[in-house]
Order: structure tokens, then C-alpha cells, then sequence
């Protein structure tokens, strides 16, 4: 008998690791990891303790959205292979427990935030929850391919909620970090999608791959890569970031259009030859890391 | 003495354990309630 048929039989209580798993840590590194990012390179210096909160109430309402959005999908979870094991579908958690946990975090995030920084702050880190759960996962997932790129949103809001914690107000600066992580998402996650088509085709999922075909997410993927790169490197000619900055983001950025370009050469329908696509895919979470990064070395310098 | 239930004690572990996290948690928190009190009327000192 597994540990989540035993679950079920005997009604346990979920383990609190499965509360943590609930809430994708490894996803919330890079929400937490652009967060930081735009709260350094404000031009206010935030208290380190009020800082660490803010940074604190970013991971948290990350993982209060991504709790509710696995509450909500535990049916589509169930049917994906690389999502089967998560608590809900794998059986080691009541769906209400979860519920219960994103609401509770959630609620808990803004008011702290509210409470440690400004009310500014706490409203965008609110929108950004309610925008991931209620546009993309309840309304937009299951009925569009544009699903991501609408939804991919939710997840640019870090580096402004970092920043706004700081100033309390947003900027060009963070509006343009904003842009560069909404027009990123798309081809991060049609690169993913791409090789596991089947799994998104099984679950009955409007992917790009399973609506329009291979050929088509791969023309868009690069269709997307481009304004991208040139939002990546828009913060050096405004006179918003240094040369390091502008150096690493003409770097990467090829670097990024290099690989979708490989993705677009690549014809094969077959995951297993589609090298191209999860080299771009692992190449995209390196690329917003080392910008990000390279953003507040250069801030480091130009202070 | 009768013998011990397996997944009652499953559950006695599980209880433990999140009441244990829960309290960590909760103690985390009145300490950094503490500091942002601090740092929140130093700022306005």
C-alpha cells in the first residue's frame, strides 16, 4: 500500500512537509530571487529587517498562489506525469487542507507586507496573487492557448513589489523589469511545453504545442524572444543601469535568441530529439538569474 | 495493556510534528513582529 492510499484509507493528516512541497520552492526561488533584486537596485535603502520582510512576504504569497492554484488543479495534476506526485493528487492531502493553507497564507502575506513596508506594496503583492489564481489558473488555463501569456503576469510582479517596497510607488525601472519577465514567460514555458506536449494533450490542457502545433509555438517562442532581448537591454540606453548591466544583457540575451533560433531549426515532433528545446528551456531560468544578478552588481559599482 | 493502533500513532507522530512546525512558526514570527516594531519606530525616531 503507497503512503497516499494509506492517506485516503485512514484519512491521516498530511505531513508538514507536504504543506511546504504545496508551496513549489523551487519555483519561488526565482520570485524571490527577482524580488530582492528590484528592492536593491531602488534608490531608497530599505531597513534590513523590513527588508528581509518584504522579501519574506513576496516567497509567502508565492506559495499561497501556488497552493491554491495545485488546490484548483488537482484534477489536470493527476492526469500529468511530472505533476501526478504532487500532495493533492498523489493522495497525501485533502484538497480543503489546501484551500485552507493558500487562503491562510496568503491573507497572512498582505497584511504583513501591509504592516512592514506600505499599503502600496501589500495591494500589488494582493493583485499579483489574485492574478495568478483567479485569470490564469481558474479562468485562463483551461480554456486558451494565450493562457501564459496573459497569466505569465502573475509572475512579473516581483521585481516591482521589491522596488515599491523600498520607494512606495513603481518606476520605469521596475515597469521595465515587469515587461521583461511577462514577455519572458512565454517562450520559458513553450520551450517546456514542447517536450511534454503529451502530458499537456492528456490532460486536456489548451498548451500552445497541443492547439497550434510545434512549427507555430516555435515561430512564437522566437517571436517573443526578440521584443524580449530588446527589454532586456532598454535599462542601459535610458540611462537606468551601467555598462555591466548593458554588457551582460547583450550577452545573454544573444545568447537566448541563439538557442530559439536553434529551436526554430529544429523540426522533430519527437521529445526525445528535441534537444534544442530543453537547452533553451534550463537555458531561460539561468537567464533571468544572471541578469537580475548582473543588475545589482552594477548597482553595487555605480554606488 | 492492549496493543498499540499502527496508524493511530501515525497520526499521534503527524500531530506532533505539525504542532511542533506550527509553533516554530509562530515564535519566528513574534520575534520578527519585534524587529519590524523596532525598525519601523527607529525609522520615524
Amino acid at each position: 500500500m503507497t503512503t497516499g492510499t494509506l492517506n485516503q484509507a485512514h484519512a491521516l493528516p498530511a505531513e508538514w512537509r507536504d504543506f511546504v512541497a504545496l508551496t513549489k520552492p523551487r519555483v519561488m526561488s526565482l520570485v524571490v530571487f527577482t524580488g530582492l533584486a528590484g528592492l536593491l537596485v531602488a534608490p531608497v535603502a530599505l531597513h534590513p529587517v523590513l527588508a528581509f520582510t518584504a522579501v519574506l512576504c513576496i516567497a509567502l504569497g508565492a506559495g499561497a498562489a501556488a497552493a491554491l492554484n495545485q488546490w484548483y488543479e488537482a484534477d489536470l495534476d493527476a492526469l500529468m506525469k511530472r505533476t501526478a506526485s504532487r500532495p493533492i493528487p498523489a493522495g497525501r492531502m485533502a484538497p480543503e487542507s489546501a484551500l485552507h493553507f493558500g487562503v491562510g497564507l496568503g491573507v497572512f502575506s498582505v497584511l504583513l507586507m501591509g504592516l512592514a513596508t506600505n499599503w502600496f506594496t501589500a495591494a500589488i503583492l494582493a493583485v499579483s496573487i489574485l492574478f495568478y489564481v483567479f485569470v490564469y489558473t481558474i479562468w485562463l488555463k483551461r480554456r486558451t492557448p494565450q493562457n501564459i501569456v496573459i497569466g505569465g503576469a502573475a509572475g512579473a510582479f516581483p521585481p516591482l513589489i521589491g522596488w515599491a517596497a523600498a520607494t512606495g510607488q513603481a518606476d520605469t525601472l521596475p515597469l521595465l523589469l515587469f515587461a521583461l519577465i511577462f514577455l519572458w514567460t512565454p517562450p520559458h514555458f513553450w520551450a517546456l511545453s514542447l517536450f511534454v506536449r503529451s502530458d499537456y494533450a492528456k490532460a486536456g490542457v489548451p498548451m500552445l504545442p497541443v492547439v497550434a502545433g510545434a512549427r507555430a509555438t516555435r515561430v512564437q517562442i522566437l517571436l517573443y524572444a526578440l521584443p524580449m532581448a530588446a527589454v532586456a537591454v532598454a535599462p542601459w540606453p535610458l540611462g537606468l543601469a551601467g555598462p555591466l548591466y548593458g554588457f551582460a544583457a547583450i550577452v545573454l540575451s544573444a545568447a537566448f535568441l541563439l538557442l530559439a533560433l536553434q529551436v526554430l531549426a529544429n523540426r522533430s515532433a519527437d521529445p526525445a530529439a528535441m534537444k534544442p528545446e530543453k537547452r533553451l528551456f534550463a537555458f531561460s531560468i539561468l537567464y533571468l538569474f544572471a541578469l537580475f544578478g548582473a543588475l545589482v552588481a552594477d548597482k553595487a559599482l555605480l554606488s | 495493556m492492549s496493543p498499540r493502533d499502527p496508524v493511530t500513532d501515525e497520526i499521534r507522530r503527524r500531530q506532533r510534528a505539525r504542532a511542533t512546525v506550527m509553533a516554530l512558526a509562530l515564535g519566528a514570527f513574534v520575534v520578527l513582529l519585534y524587529f519590524i516594531t523596532i525598525a519601523r519606530v527607529g525609522g520615524q525616531g
